[in-house]
């Protein structure tokens, strides 16, 4: 119907289907594949989390990839923009697990932490790696354990983390196996420390225990990250839409999601998405 | 049964109110009211229970908020806030744009308070690159800062004094926010969603007379504030409406995950400025204030006490301020074409056009590659926040090492404070609701992003 504008993808592309930055096509897949890329496979995944010794002491486990391998630069072929990588690959982006000592306050807060968990008879393989990067410490927890971990983090006094900041997802691309993740931003007013939570799951099976009874205040955050990425939080008082009208279909901040795409209703009209309107050039 | 014998009845009378269709459900009959006169409806038949839709078009609502209040009588017993109305999926956008352009959405979304969103969008952008920006740009950007933050709660005094019928507090609090933001406009072209801080410093720095402007308005600022406290601090019916209204003590602010005004009239001194300083706050000095009786009136006292504070620090910064960059020195970050306005207030000037084009080729190449593709991010996540007017302001950004975000996060304070608009209200009076919205200051463009 019309050429390519700005961002937009033609009419049969979904405007910004896979995000440029990281986008590639099969056969460049397929060959990174076949070079032994480091995108983990879900089977390797698999294999780290039945691998149960780690803990807030030693955090030396992989997790899952947070990031897709990436390449290509001017042979763009679906959105016609310029921000790709020309020839250029790039392994999927993987947190480092930190290594003791940690450095600062994290020594202490990961024996309080840990000790805490014993006391709670929640097994220590309950926190999967720790990561510790730009002076932020991440802590990656099985999700069957997550309420418990919070609890722990909210009412033991050497912990104390009082206030939970705020409660998001992350999609990180359709070929990374537990592709999302829900962040939690935990604050602690005492010690005045903050720390990350962060918990993987497969779309699959998009299931994370809800946070709502422990942090009252993570109602609506849970039901944001619901409405943007489809993730349900089991036992969560009523996990409805927020952003979205309710009935809505899919979840917007997926990656497979397209921006833009969707008509504009209006009653007794409708205007066509911003990519498929007349273009001016 | 007796309902529904009344609404046959009331559908065959001839004198059927055309302004109050009825249908059947499962809970009774259900009226419609559009209009009309509420006696004809309300009879002795029915208890006096409503559910009443307030907004999302209704100037008392603070913008696009809905709510849904059932009342009985004059007393409400349930409220619930409905949201989305002001969508725009910024953060979603956000995926589809360098980090450089990042900041002209992020700037949109708390519409009053721009200058937080793109400073705390590009501190976490700094901290996810590694780098820091120049003296002059973290001074400049505490400065724009506190002028925004002196705008912000002067709206918000003045739509909180409409909505409470003080038309008189809307006028002058609008009149002082315009000088607000003439002042903006003229440190930064804009008087909103400047997109003015950049990762890595200021767009560019602030024209010649900067000083005189800013000193200015302080002068003028130091004279108008007073008039809040003698237009409305002690006036008789605007305590009345505020007093012991909209209550909320600490351990439900904190279990709410409410901040900024609300939590620290509850009593807690709990400021990033002070307790997690960046931008070198820790170098100013001011109050954080705060009180403990945990009403609207209490956070009325804490807006009109900051506005001074913030004046204070403007003050410091214009002090503080010394010549150098307003960007970094990192030509990966830096546009090496620094932009340099022309005498007509627009575009490059000549000679910096001549020159980029005729000696410096590869500096315009290197201009055009930056602009289009952006620099690159190392991979990684970060959470940045600042202390916007309205509480935390957080954001959390994630990188892939690509020029676009993966995830730009906003952790709105407007978001998680409407949360505790049902705590506030429930129990109190329908009018009293009015005033606990007005004392959250939710903006619309924050909660719904």
């Amino acid at each position: 119907m019309s050429e390519p504008t700005g961002t937009s993808g033609n009419g049969q592309q979904p405007t910004g289907g896979p995000q440029s930055s990281a986008e590639r096509s099969g056969a460049a897949e397929r060959e990174h594949r076949e070079r032994g890329g480091q995108t983990a496979e879900p089977g390797e995944v698999e294999q780290i989390a039945g691998n149960g010794g780690t803990t807030p002491e030693r955090g030396t486990r992989l997790a899952a990839p947070a990031g897709r391998a990436r390449s290509g630069m001017f042979g763009v072929d679906d959105t016609g923009d310029t921000s790709g990588f020309g020839g250029l690959r790039l392994p999927a982006y993987i947190p480092a697990p930190a290594e003791r000592p940690f450095g600062g306050w994290y020594d202490d807060f990961a024996d309080d932490f840990a000790e805490a968990l014993d006391e709670r008879d929640i097994p220590r393989s309950a926190i999967q790696q720790v990561t510790i990067d730009r002076g932020e410490i991440t802590f990656y927890v099985q999700r069957e354990r997550i309420r418990d971990v919070c609890r722990t983090l909210r009412d033991e006094e050497t912990l104390r983390f009082e206030l939970c900041s705020s409660v998001s997802g992350v999609d990180y691309g359709e070929d990374v196996p537990q592709r999302l993740h829900v962040t939690y931003h935990l604050l602690s007013m005492t010690y005045r420390r903050r720390i990350r939570l962060e918990v993987a799951v497969d779309v699959d099976d998009p299931h994370v225990p809800s946070v709502v009874e422990v942090y009252p205040t993570a109602d609506w955050q849970e039901r944001e990250t619901w409405d943007m990425f489809g993730v349900i939080f089991d036992d969560h008082p009523a996990l409805t839409r927020i952003l979205m009208p309710d009935d809505w279909d899919g979840h917007p901040q997926r990656k497979d999601y397209p921006l833009g795409g969707i008509p504009v209703e209006y009653k007794g009209a409708e205007i066509p998405p911003p990519d498929e309107r007349r273009a001016y050039s | 049964m007796s309902t529904r014998d009344a609404s046959a009845q009331r559908a065959s009378a001839p004198g059927h109110d055309a302004y109050a269709p009825a249908r059947e459900t499962t809970e009774g009959t259900v009226f419609t009211v559009t209009g009309g006169d509420w006696d004809t409806l309300i009879d002795s038949e029915h208890d006096d229970r409503v559910v009443i839709n307030m907004g999302p078009q209704h100037p008392s609502t603070h913008g696009v908020l809905r709510l849904v209040l059932e009342l009985e009588g004059e007393s409400v017993t349930q409220a619930r806030s409905v949201i989305g109305y002001l969508h725009t999926g910024i953060e979603k956008n956000c995926e589809y744009r360098t980090w450089t352009q990042g900041v002209t959405f992020v700037t949109r979304a708390d519409y009053l308070a721009p200058l937080f969103n793109e400073a705390a969008y590009c501190l976490g952008v700094e901290r996810l690159l590694g780098i820091e920006a120049p003296r002059r740009a973290q001074v400049g950007r505490v400065l724009l800062m506190e002028l925004n933050r002196i705008g912000s709660h002067l709206v918000c005094i003045a739509t909180g004094g409409m909505e409470l019928g003080a038309l008189t507090g809307m006028t002058a609090g609008f009149r002082e926010r315009e000088e607000v933001l003439h002042l903006l406009e003229y440190l930064t072209g804009l008087r909103m969603n400047h997109a003015f801080v950049r990762p890595g410093g200021l767009a560019q720095d602030f024209p010649e007379d900067w000083k005189e402007k800013v000193t200015d308005f302080i002068k003028l600022m130091r004279k108008r504030l007073p008039d809040y406290d003698n237009l409305l601090t002690g006036q008789p019916i605007w305590k009345q409406r505020l007093q012991g209204v909209g209550y909320l003590p600490l351990d439900g602010c904190l279990a709410l995950g409410a901040t900024g005004p609300i939590l620290r009239s509850a009593g807690l001194p709990w400021d990033l400025r002070k307790v997690e300083p960046y931008l070198g706050y820790e170098e100013y000095d001011f109050e954080v204030p705060t009180a403990t009786e945990a009403d609207c009136y209490a956070r009325y006292v804490l807006r009109v006490a900051e506005m001074h504070e913030s004046l204070k620090i403007v003050e410091q910064a214009v002090a503080k301020m010394e010549p150098g960059p307003v960007m970094v020195e990192d030509r990966k970050v830096a546009w090496p074409a620094q932009l340099s306005i022309g005498a007509d207030g627009m575009g490059n000037t000549l000679e910096h056009v001549r020159k980029i084009m005729s000696q410096s080729m590869e500096s315009l190449i290197h201009h055009f590659k930056l602009v289009t593709e952006g620099f690159r991010v190392p991979a990684g996540q970060v959470y940045s926040a600042v202390e916007s007017p309205r509480g935390e302001l957080g954001y959390h950004l994630v990188s892939d090492g690509g020029t676009r975000p993966v995830r730009v996060h906003l952790r709105e304070p407007s978001f998680v404070n409407l949360q505790t608009m049902p705590a506030m209200c429930e129990g109190g009076m329908v009018a009293d609701v009015i005033a606990a919205v007005a004392s959250i200051d939710p903006v619309m463009g924050g909660v719904d992003r």
